[in-house]
């Protein structure tokens, strides 16, 4: 009877295990074979080179994605920029400096920044952070891709924040105590011992705020302006991957052209996340290795 | 835990069945006639207690793609449907056929400390396809154009397009998500240009609302003048659509009476749009019978 048991337990991990991989394979399959018809109008080489993309054109329609990839890589990496720093210090104080009492009600707070809905934030770009950076930067409209990059900063924080404490809270006690014993200071010992040693977790949160930076959606397309547009700078509209099919998915006649160019669209996003996510393992991958 | 699972399965079924059975009108499409259609529906719930309407945006190409594939009973749409989705529409066994509810007067917008305060279709046109750049070159101050506009689903979008611009808009226009974003841009940016539908524009403070003239020989008119929208003196004046499949009926055709009746007329005004004028009034009766 137990075996029995123990054979079912064992299928339904088993069963699970499998579920995850082939929905994955599947997505890929969806992505890959409906998108492949797109390339029987459009041209590999418009494709991937040309920075015009207007399918609902007056005119002849054209498929380009070069500014919506420019686009995206802008708002992901100019929130990196802001999080990564901002998290890790955050991190830092909340694990080492900060007391338990405000460690205590500071930590829910944040994790409660994770649950503000996206649009929401995204209206807080239009009417808010939108007209301070276009006064920051003495620019006339402020839905760029720097608001964009403020904005999936403030929600890629939560992630980074959190993983990260719990990265630098989980170093054993006799690095610390090992450290202070040989008479390096309290930020030599955060520095020089611990961040290192919670390397791998800190990695991880960065990686995981930036996958949450390229695929989101709502907050991009409110707050960047979407003009399609090739930007030249972080103070021009940006048009990012994900907003381009939210916007047009919509309306899109079924398997016609435009359609097909749609999912390429999104299969492109697809490997583009996957790149992230494997680089990412094999950093951390790595990088266990030589530390352990 | 698997009786859990049963409930569960059960409440899932249950509800499917009783949504099947509230006989609810789907209303889906344009953004600029949403809040219009949203208040309509509440009016008409509340007089007609047992009714049930839901009223979503998305944009008049939603709205009409919806309609194709039989997702909705009615689309909003602020333009014409175009002769494509026509096409579409019966290859899927679909035949569109539309009613006007209400009159908009497609209002440009412009930040209200610009002096620029009227345009010729001509000029909107130029400045929308971006060959006109700064507000110099057009009696105004030294100042960069910041175009807002709306994304490709927007009826409004397809509006202005295929009556002023004729051609594509400049890549440079943001492209906003929907009335209430253009304004709020447009408040902000002194060099901000937009487009709302009217009941939207003059509901808004801190913007000015820009006089049009059909060309440089004609009187600039503004689309707060109920006549000159009505007579289509006003250039940018347009009717505002619902499509059905076919000859509305039961549920559905209640509803549109109701939009049509007086009452439904009033609230039109009252949201800032405009009675339909008797040329609509007679197609109406020959759609809905």
């Amino acid at each position: 009877m137990n075996k029995i048991k123990d054979k079912l337990i064992f299928f339904f991990f088993l069963l699970s295990g499998l579920i995850v991989v082939m929905l994955l394979a599947g997505i890929f399959y969806l992505l890959g074979s409906t998108s492949i018809h797109a390339f029987k109008e459009i041209s590999l080489k418009q494709f991937f080179f040309s920075d015009n993309w207007n399918p609902n054109a007056y005119g002849e329609p054209s498929y380009g994605i070069v500014s919506m990839i420019v686009s995206t890589f802008m708002v992901t990496i100019g929130s990196l920029v802001i999080a990564v720093p901002l998290g890790i210090g955050t991190a830092a104080y909340l694990s080492d400096i900060a007391s338990e009492k405000v460690r205590e009600i500071v930590k829910p707070v944040i994790e409660i920044l994770a649950a503000i809905p996206s649009v929401v934030i995204g209206f807080l770009g239009i009417v808010l952070i939108g007209p301070i950076v276009a006064k920051i930067f003495h620019i006339q409209s402020g839905l760029n891709a720097v608001n964009g990059s403020i904005l999936l900063a403030v929600m890629a924080l939560p992630t980074i924040i959190s993983l990260s404490e719990d990265a630098l809270t989980a170093v054993p006690n006799t690095y610390t105590e090992a450290s202070l014993a040989l008479g390096a200071t309290k930020w030599q010992t955060l520095v020089k011992v611990k961040i290192p040693a919670a390397l791998s977790g800190i990695l991880a949160s960065c990686m995981l705020g930036m996958g949450r930076a390229v695929g989101e959606t709502m907050t991009v397309l409110m707050a960047t302006g979407c003009a399609p547009a090739m930007p030249h700078s972080f103070l021009d509209s940006v048009r990012t991957l994900t907003s381009s099919i939210a916007i047009e998915l919509g309306e899109v006649a079924y398997f016609s052209t435009h359609y097909y160019a749609l999912f390429a669209v999104g299969l492109v996003l697809f490997i583009i996340t996957f790149i992230i996510n494997l680089a990412s393992d094999i950093i951390l991958h790595n990088y266990q290795k030589v530390y352990n | 835990m698997k009786k859990a699972a049963g409930i569960m399965i059960a409440i899932f079924l249950f509800s499917c069945t009783a949504f099947a059975e509230n006989n609810m009108v789907q209303i889906k499409g344009s953004d600029t006639l949403i809040n219009l259609v949203q208040k309509m529906s509440e009016v008409y719930m509340e007089k007609y207690p047992g009714k049930n309407i839901s009223v979503t945006g998305g944009g008049s190409g939603t709205g009409i793609a919806a309609l194709i594939n039989k997702k909705t009973d009615i689309a909003n749409a602020s333009r014409l449907i175009k002769a494509k989705e026509i096409q579409n529409a019966e290859k899927e066994g679909v035949t569109p056929k539309r009613v006007v509810i209400a009159i908009d007067g497609l209002s440009v917008i412009v930040n209200k400390d610009n002096s620029v305060l009227q345009l010729t279709v001509d000029q909107i046109g130029k400045i929308f396809r971006g060959e006109i750049t700064n507000w110099s070159e057009v009696g105004g101050d030294d100042q960069a154009i910041t175009l807002y506009g709306r994304q490709s689903n927007s009826g409004t979008f397809e509006f202005l397009r295929e009556v002023v611009l004729k051609g594509d808009y400049s890549s440079n226009m943001r492209q906003m998500n929907g009335n209430s974003q253009i304004i709020e841009a447009v408040k902000t940016d002194i060099g901000g240009i937009g487009y709302v539908g009217v009941g939207y524009a003059k509901e808004a403070e801190d913007i000015n609302i820009v006089k049009v003239a059909r060309n440089s020989k004609s009187p600039f008119c503004s689309p707060l003048n109920v006549e000159d929208v009505k007579s289509g003196k006003y250039p940018l004046s347009r009717p505002l659509n619902q499509y059905v499949n076919g000859t509305p009926a039961n549920e559905a055709k209640e509803f549109i009476l109701f939009e049509l009746s007086p009452a439904g007329q009033k609230i039109v005004e009252e949201q800032g749009f405009f009675a339909i004028p008797d040329e609509y009034i007679e197609h109406n009766e020959s759609i809905i019978g």
